[in-house]
């Protein structure tokens, strides 16, 4: 099986949204930003934006006919500042011209007045101030404070986990054209179009059955275009209302990455406490989540951070605590993970702290806690699978991690100044949208006359291969070649309310909508067949490799033909169904519930060098242990799997967003100043071996969502880069701080401490 | 919006008239009327119906947009990768310029295209016809293959998605199906191409190319100075539109990289003299340089990535006065001095001269870099390259260094060190050089020479990094000079 789409790519065929051929008359829009992170508008002059060549229009808050407001959990964001800016890129003013180029030179001929107010650029300035986004969240299991007595050892700390740019390499895009009576399509690269059409017609003063949103495909989004694709759709939406024409928005690299935000940093507080054989007894932490100027997706990211607060360990006594807290930066969103990495590195560093005050390795204390069937986690619910051990037992015996050990003892001992390090890093995610009601999908299939198969549903294609899954489940359930079935674009008139692919969920829920909705026209195909074939109740009628059979038996009646005797029976060869996850429900009020549909676990070994002279190091190799349960795509899951990890491993060791000292301006707003993994930088070898899928057989068709999970392996890389370093310097003390940039391993190495 | 009077190339000695130029792109003759000054990349999405190309970063760091630019010799056309965010129309007059769609065959995916489709080395897309490209740039001129040659053809393309195992098992497929005899008895460009034809790498039509650029105006290649001054002077510009596209966009140019008195890498009293428009990739590729300093293919092979150094001139890359620039530390190190020219006089200044200040320059008037010169080392001297930055490759450094010094019974003679992301500008450490000059090579003196660096050198806080770890780093590239065994000429 293959990822469909790239036949397209390897001859650059496929179609992205700044592809699409330009109606004639198109417009271009670009937008005039705050420069400040935090002000009041006093004056704004455009009468030289307008008068310059080429300009159509500029348009203001005022000229929203609708609401002002882009939020979607919280109503904290608008569209166009109208008094306050809060943000340095929040956007003020759009200017409309014939050209790109001349819609630029528009916006900087816009006489912006801002008064500055004081900015808060970090987490905990924000916390003290009591700026918080939203009310403070708590998880508890057991009895945290009268545990800490029966601990032998307690460790006390704070870790802090840098954002991340997504680094898409399609930037942030949309057109939006007219339609008839006043009716507007928006294409947009955009992983929500539910939400933008929503959006759309909440700023556009319309009914959201008068805007039509079509996604074809995405240059990458990585969360990065769940929320934040919505605002450029929007703004093209609101130009072409103004002038009746078709406009277009791309920001280029730096305004992306100026103008949008990024994954959360986290400044947390944390307590361990263990027995002395390495038993975690009691954990508490405090998330202090930097949510930037709006909500945005915060709270349910900040959500997730609570929900993997003690990753794939059990630990019978937990107080999670998450703050969310508003600041003077671009709004932080989505990405891959979703609060979870920054959860899983706070407990990694704790261990890592545990072991150096107890002298027990840190691989002794992760393998004993490790999660057994049956346990549960601090939200209720219970851990039903195995996976957590078998993987790690499995990626000992697999990957010879004891000798591996012994051979990284001896390269250190006769290297001075190269030193290897190695780390193990479970993980267990759990798949679901937290927010209950988002676990829908719906899916709408065409069978065409010739036997051709057409299918609409609600995921979006970004790269992850979703289309591919859904294409072979329908050829499946129809037992016809792939070739048969096409996905088209994810389209609001042919899905519709669709949830944005996201939380991992996008092959399981569109997949098993798509799956019901071949059943149902497949069950109308065997009843005409019953009727050709002139067949008694107890025959066994089946449709396999393009024939229908009876009682194991193929006929003369091939797919094509059962299709036609169909459509000439005037039965239909359409259908659209709906998919909900089933039982899963969570209590905001106890915190507690069964949210994830199940959960994804697996276990990765890192090894690295680190040349201590220079501070530099290399990711040697990776191997993962990894459960997709019965997967439907090896080559699109292992894919998933090897991407996930170096993305990972960018964001604990060289992706480091570096703000002007002192402010919120951030200065690596490129990709010659924010280094993103290159393919010298990935690891030599990556070797990644699935578990043998086991009963209960949970996501489609037995397979298991593979999105999000592996991004944790990466952070595997920083406590290998730490392991190296100790074999250097025993005593060596970074800080629990990501990225490691070589900046700070060689500034944490006493060859340089004065 | 394109002013008339620009959409010709200039003559930069007003010899001949102005002239529209002309290419051909994939297997279609363009004559343009846009500026000089235009992208590829604008022209290309803008002007044409050929999407396969994207824009990504505009800045020569991600790949997206990259073509295969290729410049016809005597024995055919020489192909490279080359980024189009980085490369104007007035640089590709009578070229051949290939983009994605320029690759497709009718009767199905190239080998290549067929690798990276059987191993998934795509998923989002958008980055993988640049992907494409570079690895055909790559059998267009590899005399091995190799992974290693392999992956170093993909130095200047990211992907976000895959993390790029499948697209080094797409290139290992790649290695494996095919011979390396093949093309190594194919080292003429004709002859390369003829192959790759056959093996269904390009599509027939690669093959009538050469006949049909023919038709082409070359450049004007008459040599007179005086009128070098009536534009702005782009020699490779990789840097220079990273910085100010737009502005130059309708600006008149004057492209100085395609002549051919200003390239050339020879060896003339004992001393090695390299004309300003070589480009990074050639010096590393010269056997001359090879003979000289052999670890030079390997450090050059730190600057940049391929695409770039396959325009990036060693001249560019001084004139940009980077206090940072690579290609300045080296030859810092090597003593090299630069010759400039205003078209009547020869001027020589010594490179550690050269930089006045930020970005400031000692050269007058009209005159222009014409070359750089250095003494060939002596067999025996030292010469190391230290540089460090977040990534090893396709990364500014945060700190760079280079040294070049003679060991005479333990004893250090004629040493030079070289130090950028320190100060203003590329520096010569003169302190840290007097000092170690005729000393004894051991650990308190290299603990004292690097305390001396520390002190001479004035790095501020910025991207790259704080100014005490730039310090830091310097003193721990004083001991890699020192203590290496490596580097040994």
């Amino acid at each position: 099986m293959k990822h469909f789409d790239a036949e397209l790519h390897v001859q650059g065929k496929s179609i992205f949204t700044g592809d699409l051929p330009e109606p004639e008359g198109m417009l271009h829009a670009a937008v005039l930003v705050s420069p400040v992170a935090h002000g009041r508008i006093v004056s704004i002059k455009a009468e030289k934006a307008l008068d310059h060549p080429g300009v159509h229009a500029v348009l203001f808050a005022k000229d929203i006919p609708g609401e002002n407001q882009i939020g979607n959990i919280i109503m904290d964001e608008q569209l166009l500042a109208e008094d306050i800016v809060h943000f340095i890129g929040e956007p003020v003013a759009i200017v409309v011209a014939e050209s790109p180029i001349l819609a630029r030179q528009g916006v900087k001929l816009i006489d912006l007045n801002i008064e500055e107010l004081p900015a808060v650029t970090n987490a905990r300035e924000a916390f003290k101030l009591g700026n918080l986004i939203a009310p403070s969240r708590t998880f508890s299991v057991g009895d945290v404070d009268s545990a800490w007595a029966s601990c032998d050892v307690i460790v006390k700390g704070t870790a802090e986990t840098g954002g991340q740019e997504h680094v898409y390499l399609e930037t942030q895009c949309a057109m939006a054209v007219p339609a008839e009576g006043d009716a507007i399509c928006i294409y947009s690269s955009t992983q929500g179009p539910s939400f933008v059409q929503k959006i759309a017609a909440r700023v556009l003063g319309i009914p959201i059955h008068m805007v039509e949103v079509n996604v074809t495909r995405l240059g990458g989004a990585f969360g990065g275009k769940e929320d934040q694709a919505t605002p450029w759709a929007v703004i093209c939406a609101l130009a072409t209302q103004h002038l009746g024409k078709p406009v277009k928005l791309v920001l280029s690299m730096r305004e992306d990455m100026i103008f949008t935000g990024k994954r959360h940093p986290y400044s947390s507080d944390f307590k361990i406490g263990m027995n002395k054989e390495g038993k975690i007894l009691a954990w508490e932490v405090n998330y202090f989540q930097n949510g930037g100027a709006a909500s945005d997706l915060s709270t349910a990211i900040l959500e997730r951070t609570l929900f993997h607060c003690t990753n794939s360990y059990f630990i019978p006594n937990v107080k999670a605590t998450g703050y969310c807290c508003k600041t003077n930066i671009a709004p932080n969103t989505a990405f891959r993970g979703f609060g979870a990495p920054q959860a899983m590195f706070v407990l990694e560093a704790a261990i890592c702290a545990a072991s150096k005050k107890t002298g027990v390795k840190p691989s002794v204390i992760q393998e004993t806690n490790l999660l057994n069937t049956g346990d549960y986690f601090p939200y209720g619910m219970e851990y039903r699978g195995d996976e957590v051990r078998r993987s790690w037992k499995k990626v000992y015996e697999m990957f010879n991690v004891d000798e591996t050990r012994n051979r990284i003892m001896e390269f250190n001992r006769n290297h001075k100044f190269l030193k290897k390090g190695l780390s193990l890093m479970p993980q267990c995610f759990g798949i679901s949208f937290t927010n209950t009601f988002l676990n829908q999908a719906n899916a709408l299939v065409h069978v065409y006359t010739d036997g051709s198969i057409g299918i609409s549903t609600g995921a979006i294609e970004m790269g992850q291969g979703v289309n591919s899954k859904i294409r072979q489940i329908a050829a499946s359930v129809f037992s016809v070649d792939v070739s048969k079935t096409r996905v088209e674009t994810t389209n609001t008139t042919r899905s519709a309310n669709t949830s944005p692919t996201a939380a991992s969920t996008g092959a399981d829920m569109n997949g098993n909508a798509t799956k019901i909705a071949c059943e149902n026209i497949r069950k109308r195909l065997l009843e005409v067949a019953k009727e050709l074939l002139k067949s008694s109740e107890d025959d066994r009628i089946e449709l396999v490799e393009g024939y229908v059979l009876l009682n194991g038996k193929r006929t003369e009646i091939s797919w094509e033909k059962l299709v036609n005797e169909t459509y000439i029976r005037r039965v239909s060869l359409s259908s659209q169904a709906h998919y909900a996850t089933p039982g899963i429900f969570f209590d905001k009020n106890t915190e507690k519930g069964e949210p994830f549909a199940y959960h994804v676990a697996g276990t990765a070994v890192t090894e690295v060098t680190v040349d201590c002279l220079r501070g530099t190091y290399h990711i040697d190799g990776v191997d993962i242990v990894h459960d997709c349960g019965i997967s439907i795509n090896p080559l699109v899951d292992i894919g998933q799997i090897e991407g996930g990890l170096l993305q990972g491993i960018g964001l604990v060791t060289i992706e480091e967003l570096v703000y002007d000292k002192g402010s919120s301006r951030l200065v690596s707003d490129s990709m010659s100043t924010y280094k993103i993994p290159d393919i010298y930088f990935a690891p030599d070898k990556v070797n990644v071996e699935f578990l043998e899928p086991k009963d209960p057989y949970v996501g489609l068709s037995g397979s298991k969502a593979v999105g999000e999970p592996p991004f944790m392996y990466g952070i595997g890389a920083w406590f290998a880069i730490l392991d190296a370093m100790k074999a250097f310097d025993p005593n060596t003390d970074p800080g629990y701080i990501t990225p490691m940039t070589p900046e700070r391993v060689l500034l944490s190495l006493p060859l340089t401490k004065e | 919006m394109e002013s008339m009077h620009l959409t010709y190339i200039y003559c930069p000695y007003e010899r001949c008239e102005p002239y529209m130029i002309g290419f051909f792109l994939n297997n279609k003759k363009i004559q343009s009327d846009r500026s000089s000054g235009t992208l590829v990349l604008d022209f290309i999405r803008e002007q044409t119906s050929l999407t396969g190309t994207k824009e990504g970063c505009r800045e020569g760091d991600c790949g997206a947009c990259m073509v295969l630019l290729g410049r016809p010799v005597k024995n055919g056309i020489i192909y490279n990768a080359v980024n189009s965010c980085l490369l104007t129309l007035g640089e590709i007059q009578g070229c051949h310029v290939v983009t994605i769609e320029g690759l497709n065959r009718s009767d199905g995916l190239t080998p290549i295209q067929r690798a990276f489709f059987d191993r998934v080395a795509s998923q989002c897309g958008f980055c993988t016809p640049g992907m494409i490209i570079s690895i055909t740039g790559f059998f267009l001129n590899t005399a091995e293959l190799s992974m290693e040659a392999g992956i170093e053809a993909l130095s200047g393309n990211i992907c976000r998605c895959t993390g790029y195992q499948s697209i080094k098992r797409a290139i290992q497929d790649l290695c494996e199906v095919f011979s390396g005899d093949e093309l190594r008895n194919t080292s003429l460009p004709e002859e390369r191409v003829a192959l790759l034809v056959k093996l269904h790498f390009l599509p027939d039509y690669f093959l009538e190319v050469p006949r049909n650029l023919k038709d082409f105006e070359p450049y004007c290649l008459e040599t007179q100075q005086s009128s070098l001054d009536k534009g702005v002077l782009v020699a490779g510009g990789t840097d220079l539109y990273i910085q100010k596209a737009e502005e130059l966009r309708y600006k008149k140019l004057v492209f100085l990289s395609n002549r051919p008195e200003m390239n050339f890498i020879h060896v003339k009293d004992k001393h090695c003299h390299i004309g300003a428009t070589v480009t990074i990739e050639q010096i590393r590729r010269s056997d001359v340089i090879r003979g000289l300093i052999p670890s030079l293919f390997k450090t050059l092979g730190l600057v940049s990535s391929t695409p770039i150094r396959n325009r990036a001139t060693l001249g560019g890359n001084i004139i940009n006065a980077s206090p940072i620039g690579d290609m300045t530390i080296i030859f810092l190190a090597l003593g090299a001095s630069v010759v400039l020219n205003n078209g009547t006089k020869q001027r020589r200044v010594p490179l550690e001269k050269f930089f006045l200040g930020y970005k400031k320059l000692d050269i007058k008037g009209t005159e222009i870099l014409d070359s750089l010169f250095f003494p060939i080392p002596n067999p025996g001297d030292r010469f190391n390259f230290e540089k460090v930055a977040k990534r090893r490759y396709l990364d500014i450094a945060s700190v760079n260094s280079a040294i070049l010094f003679r060991e005479e019974e333990g004893i250090i003679r004629e040493i030079r060190i070289s130090a950028g992301g320190v100060a203003p500008v590329p520096m010569l450490l003169r302190r840290t050089c007097e000092y170690l000059s005729e000393k004894k090579l051991h650990k308190q003196v290299i603990d004292k020479a690097a305390e001396i660096a520390a002190i001479e050198v004035s790095p501020i806080s910025d991207v790259r990094g704080s100014a005490q770890y730039k310090t830091v780093l310097l003193k721990q590239f004083i001991y890699a000079h020192l203590m290496s065994k490596k580097g040994l000429l």
